[in-house]
């Protein structure tokens, strides 16, 4: 047999992997979601219905918001960790990198026991002030629970940008007259751009699509899986829920691109 | 240049040591004087402390306790390098690939807070006298090693530094580049006439830049003197080998003369001696007929390298000696023959502490 051909022969499985379990599905969705009532509207309706609308906002809002503040919080601690020794520092960076053994599920049940109605803040807000402190089914308890299981993941990759900085670079810029400030601003940052963007493409395709921890928590709020899960389930609306998830996904896609294009490296989308 | 000949600031070093946090010792307390304008050289092999060193005067490390570091009479021990005024260049030269070439060279005024104009007009000054006019809007990956390295010396001289440390800058360039660079640098230092340390681990650049190198040796100083007295009179057998090629020789004394296999060699030590280390730089050794000089052997082989010719010659001492004679000689492999070494040429080293 030709060589060329026994190339060709080894893709075939493949080939027939994408296309029965990813492009048909994908084109059913696609298809499904133009098939409501409203026809090819149905897609529209995503961004006109409020509610649709309001979910919408609220889900890129709370993605937005966890990877702010999951790359401030991982960059400080990431360098702080990479750049000192100190008595049980790998202890410490196993208990950080712990949540990525959580599934969502139980990363909302975690937050339930920190805020929920019986939880460990409420409790102690209820013999401080006599008021029980409850926000573990507000969107702040989600935004916790996804910057949970975020900071993780950036962590790691801001580690290991970290440790390949030259070390020069910022000897140099001080030897220039460059304060600690300054040579965070100038040096440190500007080096850790693409490790920024590729981990914090993933925190953000992450939380935009988490199912688990909104499960456990939204019960006050809508958050675009949720949404997706009741109007398909509950509501057994097919069209909706699958132009939905269509939104949802071409969003994703949509950073995970442009992170992708920003840093040249490449970036994984996440589950 | 603008900049007068002889600026910037003298620098001593008071029992500066480095012990480093895990216990290993790579600087053994040292003492040390610049005077204002000087090029010193820190010349030896990898791991002698030259590094450590320096970075000590750059404020890059702490001297251990006890050490002081003073620029112009002034204790800067405590003064983090942000505050020191000096300029670096590393080895790997540490260009910020996210400024253009520009940008890089004039960072240290922006820091400074320099106003934008005349900060353009000082980088322009350093572009012409690096010679990298055109590069100015390049990306810093966009450039050879070369070009880098005259863009990290550029950037290190735009502040006008009391002091510039360059840390082995031309040694990640290949041999010819080097070359060239070394002469340009030597110029630039020269005109600049501004305190200098210099970090290498390569004779030859130690001789060309330096008006005095400090050879060291496992953490320790082994010699301070000018590139002459370094190569000519060279303290102890560490010196002697490392700076050019020597032959070491170790032999009785008799009579004020070293008794070798091959003859008797007079030096000009003191009579009472009865043992010595002499050392004999191969170009003051002189082939002559046999019989012509006190002392003879034969030659093992000869190596024409185009401007002298290179000889191995076995038989006149218990070690086979290496001699340099100009091309023009005619010897060959086997013949035998003699060797003239004047007493004066032949320097006696203390013996070899061995323990």
């Amino acid at each position: 047999m030709p060589h060329r051909y026994f190339v060709w022969l080894c893709l075939l499985p493949l080939a027939v992997l994408t296309v029965a379990f990813f492009l048909l599905p994908m084109a059913r969705l696609v298809v499904t979601g133009a098939e409501g009532p409203q026809g090819l509207a149905g897609y529209l309706a995503i961004l006109v219905e409020p509610r649709y609308r309001a979910t919408l906002i609220n889900t890129v809002l709370l993605a937005a918001a966890t990877t702010v503040v999951t790359l401030v919080v991982a960059t400080v601690a990431g360098m702080f960790l990479q750049r000192h020794r100190f008595p049980g520092r790998a202890v410490l960076i196993a208990m950080l990198t712990f949540p990525l053994a959580f599934p969502g599920v139980v990363v909302g049940f975690l937050i339930i026991l920190l805020a929920g109605r019986q939880g460990l803040i409420g409790d102690l807000s209820n013999r401080m002030f006599g008021e029980k402190l409850v926000f573990a089914y507000s969107i702040f308890g989600l935004f916790l629970g996804y910057l949970y299981f975020s900071i993780p993941r950036v962590i790691l990759t801001i580690m290991a940008a970290v440790q390949k900085l030259d070390v020069g670079l910022e000897e140099a810029a001080r030897s220039l007259g460059a304060g600690p400030w300054a040579v965070q601003r100038d040096v440190v940052l500007p080096a850790l751009g693409p490790a920024f963007v590729a981990s914090g493409a993933i925190a953000f395709a992450t939380a935009m699509g988490a199912f688990g921890t909104a499960f456990t928590l939204a019960t006050n709020i809508d958050v675009l899986p949720m949404l997706i899960y009741t109007e398909f389930t509950l509501a057994a609306n097919f069209a909706t829920s699958a132009a939905l998830s269509v939104g949802l996904g071409i969003i994703a896609w949509a950073i995970l691109a442009l992170a992708r294009s920003f840093s040249g490296s490449t970036v994984a989308a996440a589950g | 240049m603008s900049v007068p000949a002889g600026h910037g600031a003298s620098v001593r070093i008071e029992t500066c040591g480095k012990t480093f946090a895990d216990g290993t010792r790579a600087l053994e307390p040292a003492t040390l004087d610049i005077a204002r304008g000087e090029t010193l050289v820190l010349l030896g092999p990898s791991g002698c402390g030259k590094t450590t060193m320096l970075r000590i005067i750059a404020g890059l490390e702490l001297p251990d306790a006890g050490g002081r570091v003073l620029f112009d009479d002034n204790d800067m021990t405590s003064v983090p390098i942000e505050r020191r005024n000096v300029g670096m260049v590393f080895q790997s030269y540490a260009l910020f690939p996210n400024m253009s070439v520009a940008d890089n060279i004039g960072y240290g005024l922006k820091i400074r807070g320099m106003a934008r104009q005349e900060r353009a007009a000082r980088v322009a000054e350093l572009v012409a006298l690096t010679n990298i006019s055109g590069l100015e809007n390049r990306r810093v990956d966009q450039l050879s090693g070369g070009q880098r390295q005259r863009v990290a010396l550029a950037r290190a001289v735009a502040i006008r530094p009391g002091i510039l440390l360059l840390d082995e800058p031309l040694t990640a360039l290949d041999a010819a580049l080097r070359d060239r660079l070394r002469g340009e640098l030597n110029r630039l230092l020269r005109s600049l006439g501004i305190t200098t340390i210099y970090v290498t681990h390569d004779q030859s650049e130690a001789m060309e830049l330096g008006d005095r190198i400090v050879v060291m040796q496992k953490g320790t100083i082994a010699q301070i003197g000018t590139p002459r007295e370094i190569y000519f009179k060279p303290k102890n057998r560490f010196v002697a080998e490392f700076i050019g090629a020597a032959n070491i020789i170790e032999a009785p004394v008799e009579n004020g003369d070293l008794v070798l296999p091959g003859g008797r060699q007079p030096i000009g030590g003191e009579a009472s001696q009865t043992t010595a280390v002499a050392m004999i730089r191969p170009e003051t050794i002189r082939i002559v007929e046999e019989g012509a000089a006190p002392l003879s052997g034969t030659i093992d082989s000869v190596s024409f390298v185009g401007d002298r010719q290179r000889m191995l010659v076995s038989g006149a001492s218990d070690k086979v000696l290496t001699v340099d004679a100009p091309n023009t000689v005619k010897a060959q492999a086997g013949e035998r023959i003699g060797l003239l070494i004047a007493a004066e040429v032949v320097r006696l080293l203390p013996p070899e502490n061995r323990g």
